[in-house]
C-alpha cells in the first residue's frame, strides 16, 4: 500500500487505505460553508451519520461544542444542513 | 465410463455450471432472453441444491455492482444479462476489470433497439470489448456449460485476475434444448481450486478502491497491466482447455478452433451459434463443390486470437469474416480486427467482410455456401474483392 495505490503480485492496483485527506484537500472545492450553532444542537448525531466525507467529529466529552467540522476536507455539499432537525447547521456562502 | 446426457437449454447449462462452480453470490435483474438462467439458479437455491445467496436488485447496474462487491469480499460471484441490460451495466464492467476482481457473467447475446427486438446478434457483447473483460462465445450448449466452469478458473488465475463473459446466442442457444453432459461435482471440484484474487475486502480492515490518482502515468500503467494480463490469458486459456479436456474428454482449442483447415485455401471466420451452420457449409462446399474451405471458429474475442488468425491466413487464397455486429461508419467488429492484425503481420490474403444475421435475421448454411462460393469466384477472377464489406440479404437487396 503506497498512498493512493498498491502493488500486489506485480499488478498495480488503485487500492489504498482510508486515511484523513487521502483524496486531497477537498475543502478547496467548497462554495458554501456549514456553520454550527451549538445552542440549537440536540445531539442527535444525524449530521455525523450523513456527512458523505466523514469530516464531522462528535465530541462526547464537550457538550457545549458537540460537533466539529474539519474544514480542510468539508466540501460544502450541505447534506448535514439538510438533515439537521433543528437548524443547528446553516449554509453560508464562502467569503 | 458411459456418458449420461441430459437435455438442457443453453440458459440451464449456464445455471448448472454456476451451481457446480460453487458460486456463493448471484445477483441479477431479469431481461429476455437471460431470465431463465437466474430463475433456474433461484430454484436450485430454493430447493436446497445450491448453497448461495440470490440478491434481487433494481437494475443491471446494481446487479453487477452487487456481484462485484461480493467478489471483492472474497467469494465466487455471478451475474447474467443481455442487450439493453448489458448496456445499462456497462459502466460497472470497467470498475470490475479496473479493480482486477475475478467475476463471471453470462451474456445472452441479443440485438439492441430501437426497435424493440429480442433476437440474436452480437452488438451487445461486442460493445464490451474495450472494458478489460475476457470475452468467450459458445457454439453449443455443451460449450456453454464447459466454458462457464472454465471461465472461473481462467479469471481466478493470478496471471489473469480479470473478469470474464461467456456469450450465448439468444434463443438459438438460450432457449433451445440440446444433449449436454453435466459433469459430476467431484470432477468440477477436482478441476476448480479454491478462489484466488489479488486482495479481499474484509470487515474491520477497510480499503478504498479507485481513489483519485496522484500520478497519471501510474494510472496509465494500470490500463497497460490489463493489456498484459490479456496477453498472458492466452496461455492460461490453452492450459485450462487442456486440463478440462483431460477430465471430460472435451477439448475445444484455445482462442480458436480450426475445422478442416489442414489443406484449406479459403477460410470462413465466425463466432457463436452459427458456427454450427458454418461447419455444414464447409462440408457442403468441399463435398458438392470441391473447394478446399476451412473454418476458423473464434472462441475468444478478448484476448483476440491474433496469432492463430495470422497463422491460418498467411498462406490462404481468401477469407470471409462473418460479423453479427458492426460499427456504423467503419465495418464488422471481427473483420476490422482480423484485417488489422493480418495486415501488420504482412498477410496479403484478400479478406472480405459479410455483415449478416444482424437484428436477428436468420442465416442458414445455404446462405453461407452462397456467400463463400461468390467470394471465391470473385477472387479467382480478379485476384481481390471489388467490395470488402458486403451487407448480405437473402435474395439480394
Ligand atoms: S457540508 Fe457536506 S462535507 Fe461539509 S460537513 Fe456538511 S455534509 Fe460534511
Ligand atoms: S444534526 Fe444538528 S442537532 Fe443533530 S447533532 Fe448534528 S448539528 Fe446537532
Amino acid at each position: 500500500m503506497k498512498g493512493w495505490y498498491a502493488v500486489v503480485d506485480e499488478i498495480i492496483l488503485p487500492l489504498s487505505r482510508p486515511t484523513v485527506g487521502v483524496a486531497g484537500r477537498t475543502g478547496t472545492w467548497r462554495v458554501n460553508r456549514p456553520v454550527f450553532n451549538s445552542e440549537k444542537c440536540i445531539k442527535c448525531r444525524l449530521c455525523w451519520l450523513y456527512c458523505p466525507d466523514n469530516v464531522i467529529d462528535v465530541n462526547e466529552a464537550n457538550p457545549s461544542n458537540f460537533i466539529t467540522i474539519d474544514y480542510n476536507y468539508c466540501k460544502g455539499c450541505g447534506v448535514c444542513v439538510d438533515v439537521c432537525p433543528t437548524k443547528a447547521l446553516t449554509l453560508v456562502p464562502e467569503r | 465410463m458411459g456418458l449420461v446426457l441430459t437435455t438442457l437449454t443453453g440458459n440451464y447449462a449456464v445455471s448448472y455450471a454456476v451451481k457446480l462452480s460453487r458460486v456463493k453470490v448471484v445477483s441479477a435483474y431479469p431481461i429476455t432472453p437471460q431470465t431463465t438462467i437466474v430463475e433456474k439458479i433461484a430454484q436450485l437455491i430454493e430447493d436446497g441444491e445450491m448453497d448461495a445467496e440470490m440478491i434481487r436488485v433494481e437494475s443491471e447496474h446494481s446487479a453487477l455492482a452487487a456481484a462485484y462487491g461480493a467478489a471483492s469480499a472474497g467469494v465466487r460471484a455471478f451475474t447474467a444479462t443481455s442487450s439493453h441490460g448489458l448496456l445499462y451495466m456497462h459502466e460497472m464492467l470497467w470498475w470490475v476489470a479496473g479493480s482486477r476482481i475475478p467475476l463471471v457473467m453470462a451474456v445472452a447475446t441479443r440485438t439492441i433497439g430501437p426497435p424493440w427486438n429480442i433476437w440474436t446478434d452480437h452488438s451487445d457483447l461486442m460493445d464490451q470489448r474495450d472494458t478489460g473483460w475476457l470475452i468467450a462465445m459458445a457454439e453449443n450448449n455443451q460449450e456453454v456449460l464447459d466454458e462457464t466452469i472454465k471461465m472461473f478458473k481462467i479469471t481466478e488465475d493470478p496471471r489473469v485476475y480479470l473478469p470474464g463473459i461467456v456469450g450465448l446466442d439468444a434463443f438459438i442457444l438460450t432457449h433451445t434444448s440440446e444433449p449436454v453432459d453435466i459433469p459430476t461435482q467431484e470432477v468440477v471440484d477436482q478441476f476448480l481450486p479454491d478462489r484466488r484474487q489479488p486482495y479481499v475486502f474484509k470487515a474491520g480492515d477497510p480499503l478504498i478502491m479507485g481513489n483519485i490518482p496522484k500520478d497519471l502515468e501510474l494510472n496509465m500503467r494500470m490500463r497497460e497491466d490489463i493489456d498484459k494480463a490479456m496477453e498472458r490469458a492466452k496461455k492460461v486459456i490453452d492450459e485450462v482447455d487442456f486440463e478440462w479436456g483431460k477430465l471430460t474428454g472435451r477439448r475445444y482449442g484455445g482462442l480458436t478452433e480450426c475445422y478442416r483447415c489442414e489443406d484449406a485455401k479459403h477460410f470462413i471466420i465466425g463466432m457463436g451459434a452459427w458456427v454450427g451452420d458454418m461447419r455444414e457449409a464447409v462440408d457442403k462446399l468441399r463435398s458438392k463443390y470441391g473447394v478446399k474451405v476451412g473454418l476458423i471458429k473464434i472462441r475468444y474475442v478478448r484476448p483476440f486470437p491474433r496469432e492463430d488468425l495470422i497463422k491460418w491466413l498467411s498462406n490462404a487464397s481468401s477469407a470471409v469474416v462473418f460479423d453479427r455486429s458492426f460499427s456504423p461508419g467503419s465495418g464488422g467488429h471481427l473483420f476490422l480486427e482480423t484485417v488489422a492484425h493480418a495486415s501488420v503481420a504482412g498477410v496479403r490474403t484478400p479478406i472480405k467482410n459479410c455483415l449478416a444475421g444482424i437484428a436477428g435475421v436468420d442465416v442458414t448454411y445455404e446462405d453461407i455456401v452462397d456467400v463463400v462460393l461468390k467470394s471465391i469466384s470473385e477472387v479467382e477472377e480478379v485476384g481481390t474483392f471489388k467490395e470488402f464489406i458486403e451487407w448480405y440479404y437473402r435474395g439480394g437487396r
